[in-house]
């Protein structure tokens, strides 16, 4: 029984290491291609100018109010239609992080509502210049807000990955999905990627939580807590 | 002495929408004075200070800081503001800032200021205001009249040459207004060029130079406290202030 558990992790284990690695790379990516589009989104929605306004909007609009794998198969298989054309990895952290940006940016917008206009006016009082204030009054208590969501996203980004194995992306799922025809035991390959899975989720978890408590300002952990 | 004017304005105007919340009001302030705005509420007491520091443009009218236009045009505004201390009714301290570090970060984002001597300075401020053993402290963790007390050290880091009070204690438990109206009377009696919006008739007795009484966006009388308690020309001013006494005016300064 043993014996064959071994053989057995023995033949699937480092396809499905590989296959960690890169849904762990791709969720990392993601997060950050989705940061970097997300906060000047945010940014952009609450302080910007009509423009800017209007195109962060429709940015966030179209990226969550349709499918991901749409998304993804419009990225890989119809811009080159366009002249636009991607590595399969491109295209992943493309659509992958462009997604989470417009998730991200909707939690960072809240969470910059939610620190008030009273902290942007009390900066302007004293001689900020708007740029300024952002940076050393608003953002920085924004970003803690936004903390307990931005980690669901990235605990969600671990799980939404596995959309990337049908345009033949070998994580994880890839990975799994090439296994289970291999050797055709589909029920012991899948709940074993699923238990990955769920080991993945639950480090992701705590990780993020220790971020939460290390950022706590003094005074306002009950607030925190509360979220 | 000769005395500078510290502030002039002159015919402003403010509205919103249709609704026009200041409809002309000229005055001065010369250097050292402490001046107290009173009227009801919905007068444009606070729309006033807001223009002055021009946290809201006015529609109309000018407003010179010392000989300085800050209405003109090509006004640099974050300039001006290093100049125009503000304190607001609800503190707005920086949530996620210590107490001193409230008060330097002015200094050293704006004034460029380096951070020891920015500390240093801080220190000072929140000696002035009496707080310096919460230095450490975050505004969670202090009561509203320390946070209030905070907020004027963080203004009067920046040196201004004016000091405005957006009804600094209204939003205080009666049992805290003393402390802050201490601090205020010091820097009153330190030579503070103060303009105050307030409900505490006490102060406004005691410590004000001069009383503006404003109603529906004009100023209606201004004169000395005795003059305007005791002696008004009109017989609203002495309506209100009597009126008000009775409901604010228990609290004195130095009662605390």
């Amino acid at each position: 029984m043993l014996d064959s558990l071994v053989i057995y992790l023995q033949r699937i284990g480092p396809d499905l290491l590989q296959g960690v690695i890169l849904t762990l790379e791709l969720t990392v990516v993601a997060l950050a291609v989705g940061l970097l589009f997300g906060l000047p989104a945010a940014l952009a929605r609450v302080y910007g100018g009509r423009g800017p306004r209007s195109i962060a909007l429709a940015y966030i609009e179209i990226f969550r109010g349709t499918p991901l794998l749409v998304q993804l198969f419009i990225v890989y298989y119809g811009l080159p239609d366009l002249g636009l054309t991607f590595s399969r990895m491109a295209a992943a952290f493309i659509t992958l992080g462009m997604n989470s940006g417009a998730y991200q940016a909707e939690y960072f917008r809240g969470a910059i509502q939610a620190v008030g206009s009273g902290q942007m006016v009390a900066a302007r009082a004293i001689g900020m210049s708007q740029m300024q204030a952002i940076r050393y009054i608003v953002l920085p208590q924004a970003l803690r807000l936004a903390l307990p969501a931005w980690s669901n996203e990235a605990v969600s980004m671990i799980k939404y990955t596995a959309v990337v194995f049908l345009i033949a992306v070998p994580d994880l799922m890839g990975k799994a999905k090439i296994l289970a025809g291999r050797y055709f035991n589909p029920i012991e390959i899948y709940l074993t990627v699923a238990l990955i899975y769920i080991v993945l989720v639950a480090a992701a978890t705590w990780i993020v939580r220790t971020v939460e408590i290390k950022m706590q300002t003094p005074g306002l952990e009950l607030e925190v807590e509360r979220h | 002495m000769s005395e500078q004017t510290i502030l002039r304005i002159e015919n402003l105007h403010k509205a919103f929408q249709n609704t026009e919340v200041i409809k002309g009001i000229s005055f001065e302030i010369q250097e050292r004075e402490v001046v107290v705005i009173i009227g009801p509420s919905g007068t444009g007491k606070s729309t006033l200070l807001r223009c002055i520091n021009l946290l809201t443009r006015p529609d109309m009218g000018r407003i010179w800081l010392e000989d300085l236009e800050i209405t003109a045009p090509n006004t640099k505004v974050d300039q001006v503001r290093q100049h125009i201390g503000m304190v607001f009714q609800d503190f707005n301290l920086f949530n996620h800032l210590t107490a001193l570090q409230n008060v330097t970060i002015g200094m050293t984002k704006v004034l460029k200021m380096k951070p020891d001597e920015a500390h240093q300075k801080g220190m000072w401020e929140l000696e002035r205001v009496g707080l310096v053993d919460k230095a450490e402290s975050y505004p969670a963790q202090l009561s509203g009249g320390q946070k209030q007390r905070v907020a004027i050290a963080r203004a009067l880091g920046m040196n201004p040459s004016v000091m405005l009070f957006d009804e600094p204690t209204s939003a205080l438990d009666p049992e805290l207004i003393g402390e802050v109206l201490n601090v205020m009377q010091k820097l009153a009696e330190e030579g503070m060029t103060m303009l105050v919006v307030t409900h505490e008739m006490g102060f406004a007795r005691e410590v004000s130079d001069r009383i503006i009484f404003m109603e529906n966006g004009d100023i209606v009388e201004q004169g000395p406290p005795k003059k305007l308690f005791y002696n008004p020309e009109f017989e609203r001013t002495r309506d209100f202030l009597w009126k008000i006494t009775e409901l604010y005016g228990k609290q004195e300064p130095g009662e605390a």
